[in-house]
């Protein structure tokens, strides 16, 4: 008889996830947060997102030609690091700093580790470091949202020319005669001048003319569409916003006139941003989920440090990095324990059964016939 | 629901929820007739191969032992049809190698009716003698893993065992072969009980059910009623997958965690599976011995997919005719195939059409290319560590980490420091990986290599 049988080894299944679409859906749910910064800043915005996120994919492009990595454009992993990098940057970034952003961010911060799996650090995390220290006027210079005209013209400062000092936005933003501008984030504001904005305008990022990112509302929702769609783990967003929550209320309780209260702690800035979508990168985020915890707490701790008692404004892109790094350590010490070796041998609460029967043996005097404490399970009809 | 099933303490950690694909379920248990030759292997279960005591050219009677049990771990085997023994020599068997086996012709329009053994009163047996019957019938675990069923039921000296628990989850996707036992045969599968727990000492008796068969759960526990029998219980556990490994049975039913390493008896427990018990209950007041076994034979290849009552020796080609995997008969266009032997996720492929049914084989799955294209096509990336792996591993291991370890081929520190011996290779964490690694497989290696150290020290 002539059949070919082909020869595989268990499991003869396998769940559709793939590595596609988890990316897929990451992308996904970025869209409306980008669209959102779209309509915060207009034209200015939807440039850099696309130079960004093009910069990303040609510097992947060339490095996965050159054979030095795995994966491929098709993978969608570099669609998020330049979505994510533009989030990050003001703006009105000049978008040939954005493109050295991107391929720092991918040359350095993936391929030079191996490429997807094998970073250690965060890509885009990477990207907005460099910038950060090699521009760091061009990175402080933010402008309000929602000004008029945003869809018609872009910030001036977008489109320096390359090697080029961008031009100051200041007499620009004067040029608008709005009241109340001011080229500093909430974070900046408060660090440097005193001034606090009301948490619940940071909320939803539309009040006003104020220099924020995304909302933080809108940012939530798309993260818990990612985690109960389990493409993201929802453990460490939940760490990060419980011990950055806990630190600054802490702090506030102590000093409330010195420290701002925890919910200007947790909707401004980038902290909802990097704890939904930077820290929670899978390859340099713990696997363990006792590690998640504590990778989370360390990022969430470290950034209320950061931004109380450095000379600078925003400290989630520094604790995120120090968190990467801490990953491998973090890991180590928490290893899950197997199954059989927790030392558990009293049984379970709310066990179906008791572990020993009421009695041993039948013949044994005043016997008494077993009784089932618990009809829990019961057959579905 | 995970995590709300984590917060009500139900059933084991983790695992994973493969589509049940259980399309056989609402069928009929059938009968197939008897191959033109029927083979049997002798060593069908752990434990030595037992000896043949018939020779070429002997008649036999259905039933009749055709071979004894030469120590404590092995079981006689019975002749499967009246007929003749054509020879007796190497044959392929489904793990690979050829085995020594026991061809048998049988004679036309024999009849599947058991003509051998003497009925038995099971009320007058002890424990003893109820487990020298069992030895006589030549069970062993149906479920899968074919211990030996006498062996299971003999408790060591020092143990005392007070329940008997009856796996009926049937995680496995696809089969339905203990279901179905367990709605036709329950007042066997009860009898068998009760015999077992005679054998035991144990006083009371949990069939566990996953939730996806509560028609099975009905049947038993009808049965239960209708006797008035207080000490056994039928329980559904809620439907997970590898719910029917042990561990993780014990900890659905009892709360309770063997520790590594160690038995169900330790903490007073003896398992076994439904078709085994319900086998038991059957052949013991006859006095008969195992002739035959049910199978589920499903999957996409097979046009008449169902719960077959097989005949121990029939060749895998004979029951796929019959269940109409016609395909692979096309001699234009040889189709190509995939043929596992138990459950898709930790069954075995078989490389020859011609291995028989034996007494541990629970289904046949027919895959073809196409059915597999899902997984086949797929690259392979590095890992993203997702911890969909380390989420889905019911022994709580941390399959990324292992993983990358068993690429670097760094077996030793798998085995001290990621407790690799803990892992049953229920195929979980390679099911979930999106990343396409062969987690399972590399574990399956490397447990091997470990073992071949350990046994050349």
């Amino acid at each position: 008889m002539s059949t070919a049988i082909e020869i595989r080894s268990a499991p003869h299944i396998k769940a559709p996830r793939t590595v596609e679409q988890i990316m897929r859906n990451v992308v996904g749910s970025l869209l409306p947060v980008c669209v959102f910064f779209v309509y915060q800043y207009g034209i200015s915005a939807l440039a850099s997102l696309l130079f960004v996120t093009a910069s990303c994919l040609l510097t992947e492009r060339v490095v996965v030609k050159t054979g030095t990595q795995s994966g491929s454009l098709s993978d969608w992993s570099a669609v998020i690091t330049g979505l994510l990098l533009a989030l990050t940057l003001p703006p009105g970034y000049p978008l040939w700093m954005g493109c050295v952003a991107g391929v720092v961010a991918i040359a350095l911060g993936k391929a030079l580790f191996g490429g997807i799996g094998f970073n250690v650090f965060n890509p885009a995390l990477v990207g907005r470091a460099f910038v950060q220290a090699a521009f760091p006027v061009a990175i402080a210079s933010y402008t309000p949202s929602f000004l008029p005209g945003r869809f018609s013209s872009f910030i001036p400062s977008t489109l320096a020319w390359p090697m080029m000092v961008p031009p100051d936005t200041t007499a620009w933003l004067q040029g608008m005669q709005i009241d109340g501008l001011s080229g500093a984030t909430p974070l900046a504001k408060w660090k440097f001048d005193g001034l606090m904005v009301m948490p619940q305008d940071l909320l939803s990022s539309l009040a006003g003319h104020m220099a924020v990112g995304p909302s933080p509302l809108l940012i939530l929702a798309c993260g818990a569409y990612l985690a109960m769609r389990r493409f993201m783990d929802w453990r460490i967003p939940a760490a990060i916003l419980g011990s950055a929550g806990l630190t600054a209320w802490i702090l506030y309780g102590m000093d409330p006139v010195r420290y701002p209260n925890p919910f200007f702690m947790m909707f401004s800035g980038g902290l909802m941003l990097g704890a939904i979508y930077m820290a929670t990168d899978m390859a340099t985020s713990p696997v363990t989920p006792r590690g998640m915890w504590v990778y989370g707490a360390l990022i969430g701790l470290l950034t209320v440090v950061i931004r109380y008692y450095s000379g600078l404004p925003e400290g989630v892109m520094y604790a995120i990095l120090i968190g990467n790094a801490a990953t491998p350590l973090i890991e180590r010490i928490t290893q899950p324990t197997p199954f059989g070796k927790t030392g558990l041998l009293r049984p379970k609460r709310g066990a179906s059964y008791p572990l020993h029967p009421e009695y041993i043996s039948r013949e044994e005097a005043n016997a008494v016939t077993p009784k089932k404490r618990l009809l829990k399970n019961k057959p579905k009809p | 629901m995970k995590f709300l099933n984590f917060l009500r303490g139900e059933t084991f950690a983790r695992g994973i929820h493969p589509p049940q694909n259980k399309h056989t379920a609402h069928t009929p248990i059938r009968r197939l007739p008897f191959a033109p030759h029927l083979i049997v292997p002798l060593s069908q279960h752990i434990g030595k191969a037992p000896r043949p005591i018939v020779h070429v050219g002997q008649e036999v009677v259905r039933g009749q032992p055709i071979a004894k049990g030469e120590d404590w771990l092995s079981v006689p085997h019975h002749a499967p049809a009246t007929g003749v023994v054509t020879a007796i020599e190497l044959r392929p068997s489904a793990r690979g190698p050829w085995t020594e086996s026991i061809v048998i012709r049988p004679h036309a329009g024999a009849t599947q009716e058991d003509l051998w053994g003497t009925p038995r009163d099971t009320q007058a047996m002890n424990a003893a003698e109820i487990l020298q019957a069992v030895w006589d019938s030549g069970l062993v675990g149906l479920g899968g893993a074919a211990f030996p069923t006498h062996a299971k039921l003999m408790v060591p000296k020092q143990a005392k065992v007070h329940t008997l628990v009856v796996n009926g989850c049937e995680c496995e996707p696809y089969l339905t072969c203990d279901h179905r036992v367990m709605l036709e045969k329950a007042p066997e599968l009860i009898l068998g009980m009760q015999l077992a727990m005679r054998a035991t000492g144990a006083v009371r008796g949990i069939v566990g059910v996953e939730d996806n068969k509560p028609d099975a759960v009905t049947a038993i526990q009808a049965v239960i009623t209708a006797g008035k029998i207080d000490n056994i219980f039928v329980e559904a556990v809620p439907t997970k997958y590898p719910q029917g490994s042990e561990k993780m049975l014990l900890m659905a039913l009892f709360g309770v965690e063997i520790p590594s390493g160690a038995l169900p008896v330790s903490l007073g427990m003896v398992m076994n599976n439904v078709g085994t018990l319900a086998a038991l209950g059957q052949l013991l007041p006859a006095g008969q011995g195992l002739t035959e076994r049910v199978v589920t034979i499903a999957g996409p290849g097979v046009s008449r997919p169902g719960d077959y009552r097989v005949p121990l020796g029939t060749p895998i080609s004979f029951v796929l005719e019959w269940a109409g995997a016609q395909t692979l008969h096309n001699k234009g266009t040889p189709n190509a195939c995939q043929l596992v032997l138990g459950g898709p996720m930790m069954g075995q492929s078989v490389a020859s059409i011609e291995t028989p049914i034996t007494k541990g084989v629970s289904g046949i799955l027919v895959f073809h290319p196409e059915d597999m294209a899902d997984r086949d096509d797929r690259s392979t990336f590095p890992c993203i560590k997702c911890g969909e792996c380390v989420e889905s591993c019911p022994m709580g291991l941390n399959p990324s980490a292992l993983g990358m370890l068993a690429a670097k081929r760094e077996y030793d520190l798998m085995g001290q420091r990621y407790h690799l011996g803990d892992c049953f290779e229920c195929g979980c964490c390679t099911y979930m990986c999106p990343s396409n690694i062969p987690l399972v497989q590399q574990f399956r290696i490397a447990k091997q290599v470990l073992r071949e150290k350990a046994s050349a020290l």
